[in-house]
């Protein structure tokens, strides 16, 4: 009896963890590659749900799923060209003070656009419902986004792995001096993969938005969390964030079972328990320039 | 994860250096004016954070009320300048609450939400014989055991919203010998909702068939909602704050679970924010932008105006709050604290923009007032964003003692300290 409940809460934190996946892998990128820890990268989250709500009367929710992230990662591809690209072989602090600035402004300007009160916005009648497998229940919509985020992983993985841009990309994360004398520039990669990773963040706020607050401090939210896990699957590891981003999921499902109290303060001990361990992550590779 | 610690301290640095820097600025033109020096009132609120949403109906209403105050003719003859602030947490309102009264002299100041920082800023208030209206902090010990001499209470104190929900959930038959699951925010304001939550449970023969304590900064609430589906209760208490009811909302929603939803607390902007469809349940509101007294409809009017919106129940609160504070400046032909005080506390009836009048006791300082139980509508009777639920009438109705939801003194002794 008891134990189909915590295999419940187990598939349900699996999907939980899902929704940190998209944010957390564009994160590891950024971070792999141009060494920046992207502060701002929630704000983009939050401003493709914000986008989402906004375009959604007009072209539909089908369409903001399309429209959305690519306005975001256009949103990326300027910040990217004109502020982050000055800041890749500096010292880290100013690209912590830059990200970190640009998610106030964008805080901000929601706030100032939209008003700090929390939009409506709900599921499209199509994804509503519920799914039932024994006495097991899921949203439809849950699985839905389940469907999208296989997607674009199994995708971003092939394109990383499988591809000559996916080369150069892992090439200039472990080496980029070396890129730079076999005579290939890194930076039209590093446009490439800034507005990947955003895009994502942007698909994710708008897989969110309909089950979730759309407020301003949205991305603020939900980045902590997204930070634990690229820290718990370790750095410039592609499959670590994934497993990082379930394991976060299902530890936070089984302890709501357990304990609620200490929902979140567990996510925060399994980090310090990995750091113990393991100070790279899970899977974290030796990058000679971070260490 | 130090470096995140860092940053939000240094945010904070930056936003209390940002604000010396504009005050004076702002502050200036009063005295390059040369005709009588205005009235400064002090305004302090959440702007950011979970309770930010309400903060900014809370300004915005303050702001009207200060504009129809000058346009009226101003308190005494002299114009209202309201200084208005982002409270942000305890030490910061009452760091900022000491600075509005030694620098801007501020005659008085209002409002806030949270209820820690409403004690802190009480603190300051009373060591300095300054007037605090509070206009949206619950917690009963503030009219209780940290009851104050010079804070008064536009905002309903927590049992009172327990008893007016409750009245309307006994009426629908979801209380007497029904098991109910409580999901509670893991704070302070959500610890004492419970405490009166469970009083009057008990005493209305319900029973508890769970109970949890949501950490505040959760967003994703399905671990909770395949727990209540497997205790299967009768009805799901709901006693979360800000913007995780809309969260709440829209997920209880999205998994269609059956059981009716009420809570004991909250404010009509979290039902806009889960939107029609999602919002659902039966909650107490202080007031709603539907109540229909004339002077409600004349402030709803003049808010849709301004800010093309309907006021929130938050709204309310600071507005009415301004008008009290104006009105008993005006009649007592004085801005003086301690006189103001007394006045408040004879039992000086004004118009709340309800049905009847409001007064406030004078030995707990809560404002005695109707209140109001709504109810989510269903989707084929929703017109616009805004209309989405239904309202009882008055609570208490008309007949009745408008004293009989708060606490008595057996309940929440309050002795002002001399």
């Amino acid at each position: 009896m008891t134990l189909v409940f915590i295999l419940e809460q187990v598939l349900n934190g699996l999907l939980i963890g899902v929704q940190y996946l998209l944010i957390a892998l564009g994160l590891s990128l950024i971070f792999s590659l141009g060494g920046i820890v992207n502060l701002a990268h929630g704000a983009f989250y939050a401003i493709g749900a914000y986008l989402t709500v906004a375009l959604a009367p007009e072209i539909g929710f089908g369409g903001a799923l399309i429209a959305s992230p690519l306005a975001v990662g256009l949103i990326g591809l300027v910040i990217e060209r004109f502020l982050l690209r000055r800041f890749y072989r500096g010292e880290p602090a100013l690209g912590l003070l830059l990200t970190f600035g640009l998610a106030m402004v964008a805080e901000q300007a929601l706030r100032m656009i939209f008003g700090a009160a929390p939009l409506p916005f709900g599921i499209p009648s199509w994804l509503r419902g519920q799914v039932f497998i024994g006495d097991l229940i899921y949203s439809r919509y849950r699985l839905a986004i389940l469907a999208v985020a296989l997607v674009c992983v199994l995708g971003l993985w092939l394109l990383l792995k499988k591809t000559s841009f996916g080369r150069v990309v892992r090439a200039g994360v472990q080496n980029p001096d070396m890129v730079a004398a076999l005579g290939i520039s890194l930076k039209p990669y590093m446009t490439a993969v800034v507005v990947i990773a955003t895009g994502l963040a942007g698909l994710a706020g708008t897989m969110m938005a309909p089950v979730t607050g759309v407020q301003p401090a949205m991305g603020a939210e939900i980045l902590t969390f997204a930070f634990v896990v690229v820290v718990i699957g370790g750095l410039g590891s592609f499959w670590g964030v994934v497993l990082a981003a379930l394991i976060v999921g299902v530890v936070r499902g089984l302890t709501a079972y357990a304990y609620p109290p200490a929902t979140e303060a567990a996510v925060y001990g399994l980090m310090v328990l990995v750091l113990l361990l393991r100070p790279r992550g899970l899977f974290g590779e030796h990058i000679a320039r971070f260490e | 994860m130090s470096q995140f610690g860092d940053s939000i301290s240094r945010r904070a640095v930056l936003r209390a250096g940002g604000a010396t820097l504009l005050a004076p600025a702002l502050a200036a033109p009063a005295f390059a004016q040369g005709q009588a020096e205005a009235i400064r009132i002090g305004h302090l609120t959440p702007r950011t954070g979970f309770l930010g949403p309400l903060g900014e109906f809370a300004q915005q209403a303050a702001q009207l009320a200060v504009e129809e105050i000058n346009a009226a003719g101003g308190i005494n003859g002299r114009k209202v300048e309201l200084l208005s602030e982002d409270s942000v947490n305890p030490q910061t309102a009452s760091a900022k609450a000491e600075r509005m009264i030694q620098r801007d002299k501020v005659a008085c100041l209002v409002g806030e939400i949270n209820s820690a920082s409403a004690l802190a800023i009480s603190q300051v208030a009373t060591r300095e014989k300054i007037l605090f209206i509070n206009t949206g902090a619950n917690s009963d010990a503030l009219r209780g055991a940290d009851c104050k001499r010079y804070m008064f209470h536009v905002e309903a104190q927590n049992t009172m919203m327990v008893r007016a929900a409750g009245r309307a959930l006994l009426d629908k038959g979801l209380i007497k010998g029904k098991k109910v699951y409580a999901l509670t925010a893991d704070y302070a304001f959500g610890h004492d909702l419970l405490k009166q939550a469970k009083k009057f449970l008990a005493v209305n023969d319900a029973t508890i068939a769970g109970e949890d304590l949501i950490p505040t900064e959760l967003t994703d609430f399905s671990p909770f909602l395949l727990k209540i589906r497997q205790a299967r209760p009768d009805v799901v208490i709901c006693n979360l704050a800000g913007a995780q009811i809309t969260n709440f909302l829209k997920q209880y929603s999205e998994f269609g679970l059956p059981y009716p939803v009420a809570g004991f607390g909250f404010d009509t902007a979290l039902a806009w924010g889960a939107g029609q469809g999602n919002f659902l349940g039966t909650w107490p509101v202080i007031w709603h932008h539907r109540v229909e007294a004339p002077s409600a409809q004349t402030f709803v009017a003049a808010f849709k105006a301004k800010y093309k919106r309907p006021p929130e129940n938050q709204a309310w609160g600071d507005y009415t709050a301004m008008k009290i504070v104006a009105q008993s400046m005006n009649t007592l032909k004085s801005t003086d604290s301690t006189k103001i005080v007394e006045h408040l506390e004879s039992g000086a009836k004004f118009d709340i923009h309800k049905a009847r009048e409001g007064y406030f006791r004078p030995w707990d300082h809560e404002l005695m007032q109707e209140m109001y139980a709504i109810t989510a509508l269903p989707a084929d009777q929703i017109k616009n964003q805004y209309d989405i639920f239904t309202s009882t009438g008055p609570l208490p109705g008309p007949g009745e003692s408008l004293e009989i939801l708060a606490t008595t003194k057996d309940e929440n002794a309050c002795t002002f300290p001399a």
